[in-house]
């Protein structure tokens, strides 16, 4: 039997050469940022290999809020695994529900009622509105703008998470959606409180707009720094808001066309350049495009069952075989591959989230970058670290 | 202009700043010990033990079916079974729960317990000032502090508790429409033939009001 060096393991890559050459003068500095860092979004540490003021090398180390997510879940039923589902990304729990129950709907043949997609579409939508605008509060906080831009990030938030809360039950572990539809019906008064609110937040996006989109200083700090190109985010397997903003126009919602995304007319914005300024600017636009969906989601949406009368919660077990649900979440393609052997839990249960392969091209965007660029670049990424180490 | 854009911005904040003496809409923050938001009424923290009628143990709802027990994703419920049975609300002979211990220190309030349970006996509860000196006796409750009557439970869910009850008044009817009949079948049956065995009573039904 193999014993693993642990050291060896742990720097992987330790003995080879760094990637920028050094300029020769001086000695290198290394520095582990993280992980109990205020910018680390979590527990997420960063070995960086510094000359100077520059970025020779990067390695990101994680791990530290490995909870054991898929192994859990072969060990329990497909319902039980929905409560933990909201944990991945705990800022968006609605739509890892979403992509958890779209995968076993796709395993078991279940069909979802019309209002329930409308439902799904409505939760997904406002979720995808508080994540960009607490990922845009988090950017500028990580800039140094220390409290208010974040502020003002929470406080569209607060009202997307009360209405989560007098829906669901909960402000941020909803537990709401379930195979074969959802698990409570909207009232009239919901819905209407819901159109109040989507109805109240383009104000919203504006003062966030004007706060900060002319602002020098986060011009200066973020134009040209980060640049990922859109071939290399092509390559990593990169999606959502950060290869939009690369430029490649790929959004799940258009390409997959899933739940009832072809109804509704909207645009996918797309960035230029693919620094740290387009990464800003895409969330601010997806996230007006996502107001856009809502009014018409929620002028449209019909009467009828919020859950498929044939669904059933206990002794559930889908036919052997395999299904791959996926979603464009806030983040990128959050998918869920699930291997069933007829029994009431799965036989493997496997998730792709987007927060850790965003996180792979961290080094190649930070390369040759001025430290404090990292923190930076870090931001613009969008991570959650209960998706990364699951 | 250099800086034009920092002014707007700062412009922006005084809006906010001088706005939130006027506008009840920009002042979002509220003072919480003493002044306090409303709970929902789908709001969910931790599970509690419905019974009905005044005594809480003679009236819990739960029949250790243990389904919940199965169910919880963090297994954070104890359940022991009894030994001999009683009659529940349609007179059902039933077992009822010795030990119902809910571990709060591991429940993650996911109402999973609530959805699985067919006989209405588990719900959740909406008090969330529940910090505690001790972490692990004081987290770790017994089905006396679970107990709490259907009264309570229309007072935090008053919606979902009326159809529960509307439910339960139902199936009530409808079990004493049977044990009615099946007295009438068994009382022509007696009348038939008098030496056969006396007609089935029938149980008194606790609560379920």
């Amino acid at each position: 039997m193999n014993v693993v060096d642990t050291k060896s393991e742990k720097h992987e890559g330790w003995n080879l050469p760094p990637a920028v050459a050094p300029d020769g003068e001086g000695e290198l500095l290394e520095v582990s940022m993280g992980p109990h860092h205020p910018s680390t979004h979590g527990v997420f540490r960063m070995d960086v290999t510094l000359d100077g003021e520059r970025v020779i090398r990067l390695k990101p180390v994680f791990g530290y809020l490995h909870r054991n997510h898929e192994k859990l879940a072969e060990g329990q039923t497909y319902l039980a695994s929905i409560p933990y589902t909201d944990r991945l990304d705990y800022i968006c729990s609605l739509t890892n529900n979403w992509a958890y129950a779209l995968a076993v709907e796709k395993l078991a043949g279940q069909e979802v009622p019309e209002r329930a997609e409308y439902v799904r579409v409505i939760l997904g939508e406002l979720t995808r509105v508080q994540n960009h605008a607490l990922a845009v509060g988090f950017l500028l906080q990580d800039m140094g703008a220390s409290g208010t831009p974040l502020m003002y990030g929470f406080r569209e938030r607060e009202e997307i998470l009360d209405l989560f809360e007098t829906l669901t039950g909960s402000r941020m572990m909803c537990n709401y959606m379930r195979f074969g539809g959802c698990r409570v019906d909207p009232t009239a008064e919901w819905l209407e409180r819901a159109r109040k609110i989507v109805a109240k937040l383009p104000k919203f996006v504006d003062e966030f707009e004007a706060l900060l989109i002319g602002n020098e200083i986060l011009i200066a700090r973020t134009q040209g720094t980060g640049i990922l190109p859109p071939d290399l985010a092509v390559n990593a397997g990169v999606t959502g808001p950060v290869l939009r903003a690369s430029g490649v126009n790929y959004d799940l919602r258009k390409v997959d066309r899933y739940s009832i995304y072809d109804r509704f007319d909207f645009k996918v914005p797309l960035g230029e350049h693919g620094d740290v300024y387009d990464r800003f600017m895409i969330r601010l636009l997806e996230l007006r495009q996502s107001l856009r969906i809502l009014e018409q989601a929620l002028k449209d949406i019909p009467g009828g069952p919020v859950m498929d009368p044939k669904a059933k919660i206990r002794n559930f077990r889908p036919k052997p075989g395999e299904a791959y649900g996926r979603i464009e979440a806030p983040k990128g393609e959050l998918g869920f591959y699930l291997i069933s052997d007829g029994g009431p839990n799965p036989y493997r249960y496997r998730v792709r989230p987007p927060s850790l392969i965003n996180l792979t091209i961290l080094e190649d965007m930070c390369l040759g970058q001025n430290v404090a660029d990292v923190v930076l670049i870090l931001g613009s990424v969008d991570i959650v670290l209960g998706e990364v180490d699951r | 202009m250099l800086g034009e854009g920092i002014l707007k911005g700062l412009a922006e904040t005084a809006k906010n700043f001088f706005g939130s003496y006027v506008s009840k809409e920009r002042l979002t923050t509220v003072q919480y010990p003493e002044e306090r938001i409303p709970t929902v009424e789908n709001a969910r923290v931790f599970p509690f033990l419905v019974y009905d009628g005044p005594d809480w143990e003679a009236g819990l709802r739960c029949v250790s079916c243990q389904i919940c027990e199965k169910e919880c994703p963090p297994k954070c419920i104890f359940i022991e079974k009894s030994k001999d049975k009683k009659p529940d609300f349609v007179g059902k002979m039933q077992f009822y729960p010795v030990r119902f211990d809910i571990d709060t220190s591991v429940c993650m309030s996911c109402q999973i317990c609530v959805e699985v349970c067919p006989f209405d006996a588990i719900r959740m509860n909406t008090g969330f000032e529940l910090a505690t000196g001790d972490r692990f006796g004081g987290l770790l409750l017994d089905r006396k502090h679970l107990a709490h009557s259907n009264e309570y439970y229309h007072s935090i869910h008053p919606t979902e508790a009326a159809e529960v009850d509307a439910r339960r008044a139902e199936e009530k009817a409808a079990a004493e429409a049977k044990a009615k009949a099946a007295a009438e079948a068994a009382a022509a049956k007696a009348a038939a033939a008098p030496a056969a065995a006396p007609a089935p009573t029938k149980q008194p039904a606790e609560g379920g009001s």
